[in-house]
């Protein structure tokens, strides 16, 4: 037994620098993600995706692969262990069905998992993987998404629904002196984590053991449980160290065809998808086509606003990019609709992709914004100023905190703002024009229950279990340092253990809600320990643990309208002679809750900055019309941004402490990428004085709408 | 030909951070998948298999080079370096320790290559080389400064999907101004010895 | 990627034996190409010899004033070169354009020749292309095809040749060095790229079994006047969708000699030879350097989707040649 004292912290780790717990082994190598894991017995496993773009597979011609050295299995729809989909999922929707691998003949997209070829090494599943012939019946498909589409339908996205309607629309707009109306397209996306998506799974002692890369091992165990008709206690997920996800790892075909494999064989499987096939299989962003119509009096205020977005979705399952929900929450006029539609086409699935429908929507709304700025010859800062709502503009909810002005002002100023000529062209630097943007952001606010566990060991330590996953968020340090402010110990005596099923329920990473629902339950266990051991001077052997569960807490949050926001500001540089276009700097300010850790923070906002240059100018996903597949599936035919695309990108923030959250945590993952696509592509006709509504601001284009100043 | 198919696996012997690995390979397998499939060498990472992303960056006789579209059989007689050998045991390198305290990293999947990717670069700009960004790249007009822009360029061939590319570039640039001091002191340490011996 | 043997080479004449003229074996250099396409499947040799070692790495000056580089110079060591950088840094200034540090360090000057184009349906085994697989088609020319060629091309192809280096090379009039079982052999680089035409798989005039032993350039006084300009998708490690390489020798404001070549544009490194008559003896001003553009760009064909090559192009020779106009004056 052992004595243990707390309260002996004077300064709160919280709020301060801190290195990452687990950067020494992130940056000796030592760390192992989910493809690093020794097993003996592996085998490997490699998808076989299909080559047509929809029909049906009429042959599996597995036996010479079957006869190839090392090969163990082939897994098709012809003998493959079967799942039940009949289930809804931990985020409330029904599990897309791409992830039911080999179950029928149905092939709804390009690069549709067929097979899984299994061997002993990588090469030869690999060899025999590409040897496997399948037949298929081929039918004529669409994967066409124009700017129009006969079939296009309204569905309620993850965020609200689909429409929202208040008054009336066509004659506010013909009231208004100035109108904006403009369309504007985003292209197909793709997160392309630098990991590639891996799982290995095994059979141990009647309990599916996994070991995957993904943002949340509850989530995973849940459904593979479900799919595979098991006792959600038997089926064990771990994922410490993972490598980005973006929200594209969650469940996906890898990890229940290696389920499927293991099962059959009896012995550890790894299934690893190539960044080819991460493509197909790994969800992506869907492109959007937007349509903005505003009206403002001569002074600015908007008498209309109308956002609609379309994007689309796959014919198995139904995802919505809600890019018109940013409407609702950042300006509010008397005449006010916005729209979600989706058509159903033969792609793979869309999915989350940081700030879904933000990111996009923010593009389309803050561009048409910066159009009427110009056409009012208002500045555009006051004229979101100007428009600043008292409400939410749909709900008539309060907000918890809106903090957008200090953002502008405080931006503003750092930016140098004031001085800039409003008149677009008249800035060169050699071959260069020179010009300069700025895009207000906002995203969703909100808190999952969750449970954590926090145990005093006999050594005086702390160990807190969470089943936090930390995809390159500081998520895991985070929680370290607010563990050890609720303890009121020095951070070098919390060890914080995640991405572990077994460690209970708890959010994923995802929707910049994780760190705040977790946080939440690690500060109640800590606190709850804390005052425990206030009363004990012993520590067992075993140590003593306090369990805690948010459910009831958080669900007895008010109504409101609870968001981050930002300011965003970018200068450019554009040769019109050859299309190239540079951003020279940017600087973001944030209202974005209480900020835990500024070192690992400030990169979570700079990296969402940096994806809004990547989205403005470089990212695009082509799918080929005739052939239904993709053009280029791969990071050379696939760009992101490169270390030469990105200047001294600069964030910041104000005071918003969440007055709701225990720990004052609002949610930073996603918003540095919102309205920074905008600001850029404002800064790009600051510069020439031509509008680019169509993502990315490639070369090309520059070159094509020429020079009109 | 009447001879017989040739052999597709052979012995190899891989020097790698100073230890000699004996292993047959099957002649198709990378550099990068003998490190992480069959020498438990994980540290270097497998982002696309492609040489278009550089997470699999080791160092190639001192040289920065993509693991991924190396043979592991024709790496045969060649120094190899990996992240797991470029810290001097407990004592992290410089660019190691840069990246640690600067943040030049998010997930941490990329971050191998990106260190064993400045090693070179580091090295790379102390021999004189220039680079794309490089202004005047005639040898009379001397070795180019180590700027953000030049350190940006040299850093492309590692990609960041995170987008740690600011902290990226802080901590190559602190690595390198301690080790061009570090040559300075060297160098003068040299010089005075040569004092000393004439 | 199909099993295959492997042997290393150590010399020249043992390189051609091993490889013995046999169809399905293939040398192998830095391998930053064929390794790659050996894994998307476009490549299935069943034999490599490895010629990375042959003592072919040297860049050493000819008796006339020029310089043989080696095969196997790997593209980092041919850029570093300080002869290289001061006689002809477009040289230098186009092999940075090109890939990575890392990939530099491996890929040799042999290889980067014969590298492959980047169309994505050449690199996609599931797609038609007439070049990977002759007759099946050629996908780009109704579909993407942004960044495919405007000048060279045929009905049956129209990629682009990806290399950097090449361009640079091919304005300096580069020769290539090679050895075949029967004795050395030598092709001007404006040679050693064949004509689309209905034979795209067909992509040099290399006899079968050679070894590409080096490139020679020839003497240019005019190239230490030179420049290599890249645009591309993004700031860096991204392939061209238009470059130029460019030697400018001014005397008295009229063109004394003038080097181009474009990048990107065509199934080869282009050579614009009409665009060189046009300014030669001619004055060196904006006007003339546009003029002479218009007439290199006259043969252009482009697609729907890539007509922008023909103003980038116009306007790279334009801004280049004025640069090294004003250079030249200073």
């Amino acid at each position: 037994m052992t004595t243990t004292t707390t309260g002996l912290r004077a300064v709160p780790a919280v709020g301060t620098a801190h290195t990452r717990v687990e950067g020494r082994d992130k940056v000796t190598g030592a760390a192992r993600y989910a493809a690093e894991i020794p097993f003996t017995e592996l085998a490997h496993g490699w998808l076989v995706l299909s080559t047509v773009t929809r029909g049906r597979i009429s042959s599996v011609e597995d036996a010479p692969v079957l006869a190839m050295p090392g090969v163990l299995a082939v897994l098709h729809h012809g003998n493959a262990p079967r799942v039940d989909t009949d289930y809804v999922g931990m985020l409330g929707m029904p599990p897309d069905p791409t992830i039911a691998v080999f179950q029928h003949d149905r092939v709804p997209h390009a690069g549709w998992p067929v097979a899984l070829v299994v061997a002993e090494t990588s090469e030869q599943a690999r060899e025999a993987a590409e040897a496997l012939v399948v037949h298929y019946e081929e039918e004529a498909h669409d994967v066409t998404f124009a700017k129009e589409h006969p079939d296009a339908y309204s569905i309620p996205g993850p965020g609200g629904p689909a429409v929202t309607e208040k008054g009336d629309l066509e004659a506010e707009l013909a009231a208004s002196p100035v109108t904006v109306d403009a369309v504007y397209t985003t292209p197909e996306e793709h997160h392309n984590s630098m990991e590639p998506h891996a799982a290995t799974a095994l059979w141990d002692g009647g309990r599916l053991e996994v070991v995957d890369s993904n943002q949340g091992t509850i989530w995973v165990a849940a459904e593979l449980a479900s799919l595979f008709s098991l006792d959600p206690a038997s089926v064990h997920v771990r994922s410490e160290h993972v490598g980005g996800g973006f929200g594209s790892k969650g469940v996906r075909a890898h990890q229940v065809a290696a389920v499927m494999a293991a099962t059959v064989l009896s012995r550890p499987v790894r299934v690893v998808m190539t960044r080819r096939q991460m493509f197909s299989l790994a969800g992506y962003r869907s492109p959007t086509t937007q349509r903005v119509r505003l009206g403002a009096d001569a002074e600015g205020r908007l008498r209309a606003l109308e956002h609609s977005c379309l994007s689309l979705t796959s014919t198995v399952h139904e995802f919505i990019e809600s890019g018109a929900g940013v409407a609702r929450v950042m300006y509010d006029a008397p005449a006010h609709h916005t729209a979600n539609r989706v058509v159903r086409l033969d792609v793979p699935s869309p999915t989350f992709m940081r700030a879904p429908g933000e990111a996009p929507g923010s593009f389309a709304l803050e561009s048409a914004l910066d159009e009427l700025a110009e056409k009012l010859g208002i500045d555009p800062i006051e004229l979101r100023t100007r428009n600043e709502p008292a409400v939410g503009p749909v709900s008539g909810l309060p907000f918890s905190t809106r903090n957008l002005p200090a953002c502008f002002e405080e931006g503003a100023r750092r930016f140098g703002w004031a001085d800039r000529d409003p008149r677009p062209g008249l800035r060169r630097e050699g071959r260069w024009l020179i010009g300069t943007g700025t895009a207000a952001a906002s995203f969703f606010v909100g808190a999952m229950p969750s449970t954590a566990a926090a145990t005093a060991e006999a050594d005086g330590t702390f160990t807190v279990r969470i089943n936090a996953a930390d995809i390159g968020t500081g998520a895991r340090t985070a929680l370290t340092l607010i563990a050890a402010d609720a303890l009121e110990v020095p951070t070098d005596r919390v060890r914080v253990r995640i991405g572990d099923s077994d460690f209970g329920p708890a959010m994923i990473a995802g929707g910049s809600m994780g760190t705040r629902s977790w946080a939440w339950a690690v500060t109640a266990a800590a606190g709850e320990l804390r005052e425990r051991l206030a009363l004990s001077d012993t520590i067992p052997p075993e140590g003593i643990t306090v369990r805690s569960d948010t459910t009831a807490a958080v669900g007895a949050l008010a109504q409101k309208e609870r968001h981050s926001f930002g300011a965003q500001f970018a200068e450019v540089a554009v040769d019109v002679s050859t299309g190239e276009v540079r951003v020279r700097r940017m600087l973001g300010v944030f209202a974005a809750g209480r900020i835990i850790n500024p070192l690992t923070a400030r990169g979570q906002f700079t990296g969402g900055m940096i994806w809004g240059i990547s989205m403005a100018l470089h990212e695009e996903a082509v799918r080929d019309r005739n052939t239904g597949a993709l053009y280029g599936a791969d990071l050379a035919g696939y760009h992101v941004a490169s270390n030469a695309d990105v200047p001294l990108v600069e964030a910041d923030w104000v005071d918003d402490t969440d007055p709701d959250d225990p720990v004052g945590i609002k949610g930073i993952g996603e918003i540095g990428i919102v309205g920074a696509a905008a600001a850029i592509a404002n800064a790009v006709w600051h510069a020439t004085g031509v509008r680019h509504r169509d993502l990315p601001i490639r070369p090309d284009r520059v070159i094509t709408a020429g020079p009109h100043v | 030909m009447a001879t017989a198919p040739p052999s597709t696996y052979s012995a190899v012997t891989l020097n790698i951070n100073g230890e000699k690995h004996t292993l047959t390979v099957d002649h198709r397998t990378t550099l990068l998948d003998a490190l992480r499939e069959r020498l438990d060498m994980t540290g270097t990472k497998k982002g696309c298999d492609q040489g278009q992303c550089g997470a699999c960056t080791v160092l190639l006789d001192k040289r920065r080079a993509v693991a991924c579209l190396q043979l592991a059989v024709a790496a045969e007689g060649r120094e190899i370096t990996t992240i797991e050998g470029v810290a001097e045991g407990d004592q992290l390198h410089a660019v190691q320790q840069a990246f640690l305290d600067l943040d030049g990293y998010q997930c941490g999947y990329c971050t191998p290559g990106q260190i064993c990717s400045a090693v070179a670069v580091i090295e790379e700009h102390a021999a004189g080389w220039p680079s794309a960004v490089t202004d005047d790249v005639r040898p009379e007009a001397g070795p180019p400064p180590l700027t953000p822009d030049e350190i940006r360029e040299r850093m492309s061939g590692n990609l960041c999907r995170c987008g740690a590319y600011v902290s990226i570039v802080q901590a190559v640039a602190r690595a390198a101004e301690a080790d061009a001091a570090a040559r300075a002191d060297r160098a003068e340490q040299g010089t005075e010895h040569e004092g000393a011996a004439a | 990627m199909k099993e295959f043997g492997y042997q290393r080479a150590l010399d020249v004449s043992g390189a051609l034996a091993l490889l013995d003229a046999d169809p399905d074996a293939r040398f192998l250099g830095g391998g930053t190409n064929l390794v790659d396409l050996m894994k998307t499947g476009v490549e299935r040799p069943g034999r490599l010899v490895d010629v990375r070692e042959l003592p072919l790495d040297r860049i050493e000056p000819t008796e006339d004033g020029g310089l043989r580089i080696g095969a196997t110079v790997t593209n980092s060591d041919l850029a570093a070169h300080p002869d290289v950088r001061r006689r002809y840094p477009a040289l230098t200034q186009a092999v940075l354009a090109g890939a990575s540090g890392q990939l530099r360090n491996m890929a040799t000057v042999g290889g980067n020749l014969l590298q492959r184009t980047r169309c994505g349906y050449f690199a996609d085994v599931t797609k038609p292309c007439n070049k990977r697989d002759p007759g099946s088609g050629c996908p780009a020319i109704e579909g993407e095809h942004h960044n495919h060629a405007i000048l060279g091309a045929s009905d049956h192809c129209v990629a682009t040749h990806p290399s950097d280096l090449g361009v640079a090379l091919t304005a300096f009039g580069a020769v290539v060095t090679y050895e075949t079982a029967d004795g050395p052999g030598e092709l001007p680089l404006t040679d050693f790229y064949l004509p689309v035409g209905d034979t795209p798989h067909l992509e040099t005039a290399l006899p079968p079994g050679a070894l590409i032993t080096g490139v020679v350039l020839p003497p240019a006084p005019v190239a230490a006047n030179s420049r290599y300009r890249k645009v591309r998708e993004r700031a860096s490690y991204a392939f061209a969708i238009g470059s130029i390489a460019a030697a400018l020798d001014v005397r008295d404001g009229v063109v004394h000699e003038v080097r181009l070549a474009f990048g990107a544009v065509a199934s080869r490194p282009w050579r614009a030879h009409a665009a060189e008559a046009a300014l030669t003896g001619g004055p060196a001003d904006a006007e003339a350097f546009a003029a002479a553009a218009d007439a290199e760009l006259a043969a252009a064909r482009p697609l729907p989707h890539n007509g922008y090559k023909v103003t980038l192009m116009r306007n790279l020779v334009v801004a280049v040649l004025s640069e090294l106009a004003e250079e030249a004056a200073r």
